[in-house]
């Protein structure tokens, strides 16, 4: 399949589904509207909610906190992830101990943290990226103790014949073969970072996208929840299509590096 | 006259062995508590500037073999000398090519056969120009900046080997290195290791099962029995001259000779390896 083909039929299965949910809450079948407009809203009521917003120009404040709260989340959240994965991947014995905290830490729904945070760290930005951090440093502290761990032992006696010390080792084995794994996690990482930041806000905020939509829905303005769901898609896309640009020049050795898609 | 020289020089000073193994024992404690004991009582003589093959069959502890000679695995008995000093940790005299691919992923051609010169403490620069000497040397010069995952199986073997003797080790050793290529491919890397090794003569242990290929390489063909308490079970010397042409060699009449005395004996072997190797109770 070539390439306009296929953006032509990803188009044409947007604006399907557009045309149907048009249909369905506008235009009367069988005698009357299947989708009451009060809870579907209708595509031409979310579109010039969108419009508004842009025209406004009060959006930009919202996606600039969501976007801030969600890096600060996802280069803490890595930064600890790297440090403790690379640690605990290098001291099995470190590892063996914690092992049941970290699983604990782990298993606990980060949603029931929200409340935690907000009186800690009050309900600026700093709550939500303490949400997402908590997120994100799993993803990146599994993915990096694993990359240790798995360091092929070929490669390894490799080195070692080579003539590298311990500390060698550490840079030119272990360290490159933790980041590939982190970096193959990019795209799961800075997702959830955009999810610990709009929770976050949709918990309890005073700004961002989370906090937009939750208002909306205070207020039964279906419209502008649909418009916030559709903004914060867009959003989500255009930092993916940046993470997959990074990934291709940081992968580039790896046979799958550009596979993601 | 060669015979006289060596009478005169007294054995073990004055030309130490490269390698000297001396009834040396590899045994690994098994799951259910016993021991299985891979290698046993080898002992075994690398001269400086020989090129030694070792062949067995399949499981027999070759490789174990090789580990010891490496440092990476101790024996659990006898003694391992390197140029007559006793083996502690690594063998840092020692260049070993692997059986599996051993190259880092994450580093281009270039960088995997500069990198032994750079942990060395050899400036990036001077090492980065040596290593594309060695790549041209290999036949991979314009191949200096694909990652691993780029080459065939054979030009990661060429790397490998580039990899290897750039930091000029006095002992060479190599585990299969060519197993996993095809025949074609096999007798171009035999070639070009034979032209790389004609320069200087390193003291080469070369595993393989592929006795062909032994009697080719090799000055001197050593035989091991099948596993368990594997064992060298004869040794010949091949009386091939060189410079040799492996595609060549393989034409003489000599080389037929050799090949069908030493096979009258590795059969049996194989036959046995592969018997114990279907018992559910080999390692007893």
């Amino acid at each position: 399949m070539n390439r306009a083909f296929l953006l032509f039929l990803q188009l044409l299965v947007a604006i399907v589904a557009i045309v149907v949910w048009h249909v369905l809450t506008t235009v009367p079948l069988f005698g009357r509207i299947l989708l009451p407009p009060f809870f579907f809203s209708n595509p031409i009521d979310v579109a010039s909610q969108i419009v508004a917003w842009f025209v406004s120009g009060t959006i930009w404040k919202h996606l600039s906190i969501t976007l801030v709260e969600s890096m600060l989340a996802f280069v803490i959240g890595s930064l600890g992830g790297v440090v403790v994965g690379f640690w605990f991947g290098r001291q099995p014995r470190v590892a063996a101990v914690f092992d049941p905290y970290i699983k604990m830490a782990n298993a606990l729904p980060r949603v029931v943290l929200a409340p935690i945070f907000a009186l800690w760290l009050g309900l600026g930005i700093w709550s939500k990226v303490a949400l997402g951090v908590t997120l994100v440093f799993f993803i990146v502290f599994f993915n990096v103790y694993q990359g240790v761990r798995e360091v092929s032992a070929t490669v390894l006696d490799n080195g070692r014949m080579l003539g590298m010390s311990e500390r060698q080792l550490t840079r030119h084995v272990y360290w490159p073969s933790a980041l590939s794994w982190m970096f193959s996690s990019l795209h799961t990482s800075v997702g959830f970072a955009v999810v610990g930041a709009v929770v976050g806000e949709y918990l309890g905020s005073a700004a961002g996208l989370g906090y937009l939509i939750q208002q909306a829905e205070g207020i039964f303005d279906v419209a502008a929840v649909f418009a916030g769901m559709f903004v914060l898609s867009a959003f989500v896309i255009l930092i993916d299509l940046g993470v997959t640009a990074i990934e291709r020049r940081l992968l580039a050795w790896r046979p799958e590096g550009a596979g993601t898609h | 006259m060669v015979g006289e020289t060596r009478k005169v020089q007294a054995p073990g000073i004055a030309n130490p062995s490269a390698v000297s193994l001396e009834d040396a024992t590899v045994a690994f404690p098994l799951e259910d508590g016993r021991v299985y004991s891979a290698v046993e009582k080898v002992r075994l003589n690398v001269q400086h500037g020989e090129f030694v093959a070792i062949v067995g069959p399949t499981g027999c502890g070759k490789s174990t073999l090789l580990n010891v000679v490496a440092g990476l695995l101790k024996p659990a008995g006898g003694s391992v000398r390197i140029f007559d000093a006793p083996l502690h940790g690594l063998n840092r005299q020692a260049g070993y090519l692997f059986q599996a691919d051993a190259l880092f992923p994450w580093k281009t051609a270039l960088d995997n056969v500069a990198i032994g010169l750079e942990i060395a403490g050899v400036r990036r620069a001077e090492a980065l120009e040596r290593a594309q000497n060695f790549l041209r040397s290999v036949g991979l010069g314009t191949f200096a900046g694909r990652y691993p995952h780029m080459l065939s199986g054979g030009q990661r073997k060429r790397v490998g080997l580039a990899q290897v003797l750039i930091r000029d080790p006095r002992i060479l050793l190599m585990d299969e290195p060519f197993g996993p290529l095809d025949a074609q491919t096999r007798q171009i890397m035999g070639d070009l290791l034979l032209k790389l090794w004609s320069a200087d003569r390193k003291a080469v242990l070369f595993v393989t099962h592929d006795l062909e290929e032994a009697i080719a390489l090799a000055d001197r063909v050593v035989i091991m029995s099948a596993g368990p308490n594997s064992r060298i079970i004869g040794e010949w010397p091949v009386p091939l001259a060189r410079p040799r042409d492996i595609l060549e060699v393989r034409m003489e009449r000599d080389f037929h000779v050799l090949h069908r005395e030493i096979w009258s004996v590795l059969k049996q072997e194989v036959t046995r390896g592969y018997a114990q190797s279907a018992q559910p109770g080999a390692a007893a």
